[in-house]
């Protein structure tokens, strides 16, 4: 019996490139490039190289954006994922973390049968790490975040992971199907192969809307159904001149100096 | 939003009962009957081949806003000890409370195994009053066993505000919560404010906003919760107005504890919770607790950078102590390898690995333009050099003018003091 896999990527920007203007204080948005979410890179990795060893895994990628998303499908799918899902309607638009998982539980839940999701631990361009687990809850799976390390059973029923904590890790067994999400520690995203792009753009990817998912475009996805709104967004004020430090001995000076950073929260 | 059986469709398979996640539906004779642990999941739905199970059209009308009251905090602990940011959380929550009124309180939620005895801390931190959910299923944290007794909670008590700190625990535990609760769920915070003339003040100080078209008079009392997003490039300030609790996870180091008040007194509500062993779904097989490991130059939040300025190659023995001490990862300018005193994997620049560390201490690089490509976005830049000239001290947080072989040292032997330091500058002020 096949082991399917379904894996939950986003697109983003890619936020290292993003500059403030410095006139308007606002984000220069045109000219960056969007990629594959880094960690979202990790969880599909993870899933290939289950595939590689069993081949009998089916991998199905799904993701909610823009029209655009599909590229980021498509370098999945050349990748090495068997399939891609694109969930991209108007409606869906304006999602808050709550709605999203709505919108992504009600996708899994017509792909239907799976045995793992693998997300993500987060987003660059949010930094939420919360729609892994609102997907695991809508979908009433268990969950572990921060999987480090992945180990799973001959018989493949039963999953050992590393989950990191600040302070180290934790072992943890956990059984299929349940969703896990990945932190860079894991694994080394390949590359996409020649031949693997070449089949890439043979296959279709199709695009779903909230019509499709049979999700109340009112009371569970998009901008008026969200329970969270943005009120204002801003840019941080920009960096003040740095302070000398003067004092009499090395001593006082680097109590001052820990003092300073202290205040500043850094440590 | 709610499930409902048609009576008329449903033919007492017990399908649905199968399906259902939360042990949410119970049989009357050959009838499904959904039970109060619902959380609309549509598991059942899907799972029904008789469509003798939808979701109720009707509005459940807007919620109660008034019926929730009081703030509570997660109080984390980890094997009997709490987090730290458990304790900035009660002084926030506090603060947070008095805003919302007078008489609103901020309780401690304390969940673990013998973990009462902890309440008294909390109290002694600020808080008013502890939650303690205390049971022996509980001793480590799951993320099924933590999210039930707390949701179980929350339902019962009924609190206007819920925060967690931004731990690996906290945030694989708060998304959880808050999507049974269906109620809102902001990441990562590092302001929290109630009164609109409180987040005026905290805008106009420290960012660009115009604050103009805010009334500081508004009886508005909605959490507002201002957060980093876009790698930092961007602040947004989210509210959460129509459901409650407004939940929020706050980063550790970002607010401030209240000073210890020894001996005081709270009221402590012991509460029972309802767990079997079946809720938990994951089995933790071991707990390891380890330094950090060593991380690269651009997953580190502090980096110690030696160049040319530390004189010959041994200098970065004392980088390398100066690193271990703050759990940081020794970089170095191109000076200092082209030099060939340390391998070019530790580059920092335009040609090396640029980086955003929250501090990066600079020792003895006086800072070409493109060592300064490579690092001049790190949150805080400390900078010792012996030339005060040195370009370094232009982007510098913090500039020392000194000879690094003596200041360094010093950090090294005062840095495990810096709660101490900074606890005696706070008492002073």
């Amino acid at each position: 019996m096949a082991f399917k896999i379904i894996v939950c990527a986003k697109q983003v920007p890619d936020t290292n490139e993003i500059k403030i203007d410095p006139v308007k204080k606002t984000l220069i948005r045109e000219g960056v490039p969007s990629i594959l979410n880094h960690d979202d890179a990790n969880a599909l990795e993870e899933a290939l190289k289950l595939k590689d060893e069993h081949p009998d895994t089916h991998v199905t990628v799904v993701t909610m954006g823009p029209p655009q998303a599909k590229d980021m499908l498509i370098e999945c799918l050349a990748m090495g994922a068997d399939e891609g899902v694109l969930l991209s309607d108007r409606a869906l638009g304006g999602s808050d973390t709550w709605a999203t998982s709505n919108a992504i539980a009600a996708a899994i839940n017509r792909i239907g049968e799976y045995d793992l999701i693998f997300a993500g631990r987060q987003a660059i361009d949010g930094d939420t790490a919360q729609v892994g687990p609102q997907i695991a809850e809508k979908l009433g799976i268990p969950q572990v975040t921060y999987v480090a390390e992945f180990n799973i059973d001959d018989d493949r029923k039963r999953i050992t992971v590393r989950r990191a904590l600040e302070d180290g890790y934790e072992l943890i067994e956990i059984d299929t199907p349940c969703m896990l999400t990945a932190i860079k520690e894991l694994n080394k995203p390949r590359y996409m192969s020649i031949g693997g792009i070449f089949d890439a753009t043979k296959k279709e990817v199709p695009t779903w809307g909230a019509k499709d998912l049979g999700v109340d475009v009112d009371r569970e996805v998009g901008l008026e159904a969200s329970p969270t709104n943005v009120f204002r967004s801003f840019t941080p004020a920009p960096k003040g001149k740095g302070v000398m430090i003067e004092a009499d001995g090395e001593k006082e000076i680097a109590d001052r100096l820990i003092i300073g950073l202290k205040s500043k929260h850094v440590i | 939003m709610a499930i409902i059986v048609i009576k008329e469709k449903c033919v007492g398979c017990k399908l649905c009962v199968k399906a259902c996640p939360f042990d949410a539906i119970d049989m009357d004779g050959r009838l499904a009957v959904i039970n109060e642990k619902c959380t609309a999941c549509n598991q059942c739905i899907a799972a029904c081949k008789f469509n003798a199970i939808e979701k109720s059209g009707e509005e459940a009308g807007p919620i109660d806003l008034s019926a929730y009251r009081n703030v509570w905090v997660y109080a984390e602990q980890r094997a009997g000890k709490l987090m730290n940011v458990a304790l900035e959380l009660i002084g926030e929550g506090r603060r947070l409370a008095r805003e919302i009124s007078d008489d609103t309180k901020v309780y401690a939620v304390l969940v673990g195994e013998g973990v009462g005895a902890l309440a008294q801390e909390c109290f002694e931190f600020g808080a008013d009053g502890a939650y303690v959910i205390d049971a022996p299923l509980l001793k480590n944290f799951t993320t099924d066993g933590y999210t039930k007794v707390l949701y179980d909670a929350v339902k019962e008590y009924r609190p206007e505000i819920v925060l967690f700190g931004a731990t690996h625990i906290g945030r694989d535990l708060a998304p959880r919560v808050a999507a049974r609760l269906n109620t809102g769920l902001t990441a990562d915070c590092t302001r929290l404010d109630v009164k609109t003339s409180s987040y005026i003040e905290y805008a106009r100080n420290n960012t660009t906003l115009d604050t103009s078209d805010l009334d500081p008079n508004s009886d508005d009392k909605g959490l507002k919760q201002t957060r980093p997003a876009f790698g930092g490039n961007l602040m947004a300030t989210i509210v959460c107005p129509r459901t409650r609790p407004q939940m929020a996870t706050v980063r550790p180091g970002v607010m401030s504890k209240r000073e210890r008040a020894v001996g005081a007194k709270g009221e402590r509500i012991d509460v029972s919770p309802k767990l079997s062993e079946g809720d938990i779904r994951t089995r933790i097989v071991d707990i390891v607790k380890s330094a950090k490991e060593l991380v690269s130059l651009t997953d580190a939040d502090i980096i110690c950078s030696g160049g040319r300025g530390l004189g010959d190659p041994s200098g970065f023995d004392l980088i390398r102590r100066f690193a271990e001490k703050v759990g940081g990862v020794v970089g170095s300018s191109r000076a200092a390898v082209d030099a060939g005193w340390i391998a070019q994997s530790h580059q920092v620049g335009q040609t090396g690995t640029t980086v955003k560390p929250k501090i990066y201490f600079a020792c003895g690089i006086s800072g070409a333009i493109q060592h300064l490509a490579g690092m001049q976005t790190s949150d805080i830049i400390v900078a010792i050099n012996k030339d005060p000239d040195a370009p370094i001290f232009e982007v510098a947080d913090y500039g020392i003018v000194g000879d690094l072989y003596k200041v360094v040292p010093q950090i090294i032997d005062e840095w495990d003091r810096a709660e101490e330091l900074y606890d005696a500058t706070l008492r002073q002020a």
